[in-house]
């Protein structure tokens, strides 16, 4: 008998476990570059604007005339000044806009979560808020002006920016405490109802103080957005070079409206509060996030 | 839910005595002027067409940027550095538009402006890279603005695809590695198939976004005289920098009625796009 040896080598079927084909590594390697390199093309532009503004804006803002004086008197090519009237009209039209919308974005977002269900009225409003997050920044401004300055009769004041800032605000109040809401355990309502605890009591004391630490987080994350809004401020304030601690009446400095008005500027000097401003504007909002990071730390549920 | 209707409202009251003023075509005219308020004409052809072109062209770059990106954060990295990553990304989003059209205009232009100069003198024949109306050494082009408002969507279609993709069934992701599949055949079988309506909402989210930009498009676009001539190195203005730019003299009603007008076909506009890219979402319920 003979056999051919080569057939006790060769397997009657083939292989379950085949080497991957150099065409799919190929594409598999191709894929994998382009994925991470997306990823660093999105890193440049940030670390790129960042580091503009740091450089720009940083000789300028360590005077310390910077923070306790105003452009007031000052000619647009003096050098010095400072702009603390435009960070006491960013914070205060920020603030008076924050205490306008957390209640109403707390109460909506408490009523979509404990109370609406899913009735009619709550998609809608659901629906609503996802497009009034989406609606530009100055057709809030638009919408205001028409309201509060043509149809009312008001002028342009501090004011009438929190009213715009609040459509913007309010949105994104809603979306986050809605989150917040929704991932407390629904253990700690039923235990709270069985103790004979009726709904709003156990709203107020067991579900709201559960998600604190998120719904603030998201209230300052709102606050550091709506400060950086310009369109707003440009449509419904005047700009003043000194101090107006009145939010509704007279023209009222803030930061992004500084900038765009020493956009007109051509000098040195016009250049370096841009940038100062800028760079302030920048520290504020990432002083508002640091916040909201330290309040959530703080403030989160003590679990075991 | 009032104020949506009540916003759409208030812009239509406040525009119709100044619609009713205009001497031009509104919809089709490329005239703008409303100092002389017994004669006023404009139209918003090219507000409309500028704003369309610009948001576009951003899309155009955000769109693969940011699948891969999202693709990355949920797939390829590390899962321990995942949400460092993210954070990076959101981080994007957190800088004020002010401060990107700064940077567009003063540090992203100049740069690009070679760039620029050789694509209009190799690719010049199509209209799209044609010598455009303002100058290009100033950098106050649609190019530019395009790259910086690509820039600023990026974080928001980011977020919203890499939820969908995170949401992908981990069955299915097994299934296709059980089977051999490398990596890439995993993300293409899978993942994209999932995710891909989601994907197309945060890119309309995006583009809504684009088309009301405001601040950052009025400083960098340079004002022009000429009217839009399609073609990227064109200046011009888009319904939001055209409002911004007026602002401060909004003192006469009817005048300041005409850009309330073109304020309300910017409100139509990122309305029905955010409405649809709700809808394709609300139509898939494994997202919830």
């Amino acid at each position: 008998m003979s056999t051919d040896t080569t057939d006790l080598t060769r397997l009657a079927t083939p292989p379950t476990f085949q080497s991957v084909s150099g065409a799919r590594k190929a594409k598999n390697l191709t894929a994998t570059v382009l994925v991470s390199l997306a990823f660093a093309i999105a890193v440049i532009p940030l670390v790129w604007v960042l580091y503009t503004v740091l450089q720009r804006g940083f000789p300028v803002i360590l005077n310390a005339d910077w923070w306790q004086k105003s452009l007031s008197g000052l000619l647009s090519r003096q050098t010095g000044g400072g702009v603390y009237h435009a960070i006491y009209g960013t914070l205060v039209q920020g603030l008076v806009c924050g205490v306008i919308s957390v209640p109403i974005g707390l109460f909506v977002a408490v009523y979509l979560v404990e109370y609406g269900g899913r009735s009619r009225l709550s998609k809608a409003t659901t629906f609503m808020v996802d497009i009034l997050t989406g609606v530009p920044s100055i057709v809030a401004a638009l919408f205001v002006y028409s309201l509060w300055i043509t149809t009312f009769g008001f002028g342009r004041s501090g004011f009438a920016v929190s009213l715009a800032l609040v459509l913007l605000m309010v949105p994104v109040i809603v979306r986050t405490t809605e989150e917040m809401l929704k991932i407390v355990p629904d253990e700690l309502r039923e235990a709270s109802y069985a103790l004979g605890i009726p709904k709003w009591k156990t709203i107020v004391k067991i579900v709201i103080p559960t998600a604190l630490s998120g719904i603030l987080t998201g209230v300052m994350l709102a606050l550091a957005r709506v400060m950086g809004e310009t369109a707003p401020v440009l449509v419904l304030a005047a700009y003043a070079p000194y101090i107006n601690y009145n939010l509704f009446d007279g023209p009222m400095a803030s930061l992004p409206l500084l900038m765009t008005s020493e956009r007109n500027n051509p000098t040195d000097a016009g250049f370096d509060r841009i940038w100062g401003a800028a760079i302030t504007l920048v520290l504020i909002i990432t002083l508002f996030n640091l916040l909201a990071t330290v309040i959530s730390r703080w403030l989160a549920p003590k679990t075991k | 839910m009032v104020l949506i209707g009540a916003i759409g409202l208030f812009l239509l009251v406040q525009a119709i005595p100044s619609l009713a003023l205009d001497n031009a075509n509104f919809l089709f005219s490329r005239e703008w002027s409303t100092g002389d308020v017994t004669n006023m004409r404009y139209g918003i052809l090219d507000l409309f067409l500028v704003t369309v072109v610009s948001a576009a062209f951003a899309l155009l770059i955000a769109m693969p940027v940011a699948l891969g990106i999202a693709l990355f954060l949920t797939q390829y990295a590390p899962r321990r550095l995942a949400r460092p990553f993210a954070y990076v990304i959101d981080l994007l989003a957190a800088v004020p538009s002010i401060i990107f059209g700064l940077w567009g205009l003063f540090v992203l232009g100049p740069v690009l402006t070679p760039l620029g100069e050789w694509l209009i003198s190799s690719l010049g024949f199509i209209p799209l890279f044609a010598k455009g109306n303002v100058s290009i050494a100033l950098g106050g082009t649609i190019f530019t603005a395009g790259i910086v408002l690509a820039v600023m969507i990026l974080p928001i279609i980011t977020a919203v695809s890499r939820e969908v993709f995170d949401r992908t069934p981990g069955p299915h992701i097994e299934g296709a590695i059980a089977l051999g599949a490398t990596k890439w055949e995993v993300v293409r079988t899978t993942v994209l198939p999932f995710g891909k309506a989601g994907y197309v909402s945060a890119s309309m989210l995006g583009l809504g976004r684009a088309l009301g930009e405001t601040i950052a498009l009025t400083i960098i676009l340079s004002a022009t005289g000429s009217s839009f001539g399609w073609s990227l190195f064109d200046g011009g203005a888009t319904f939001a920098s055209k409002i911004a730019l007026a602002a401060p003299e909004f003192n006469d009603p009817k005048s300041a009625g005409a850009y309330i007008a073109a304020g309300l076909v910017l409100f139509v506009l990122t309305f029905v796009v955010n409405a649809a890219a709700r809808t394709i979402v609300a139509g898939h319920k494994e997202y919830e």
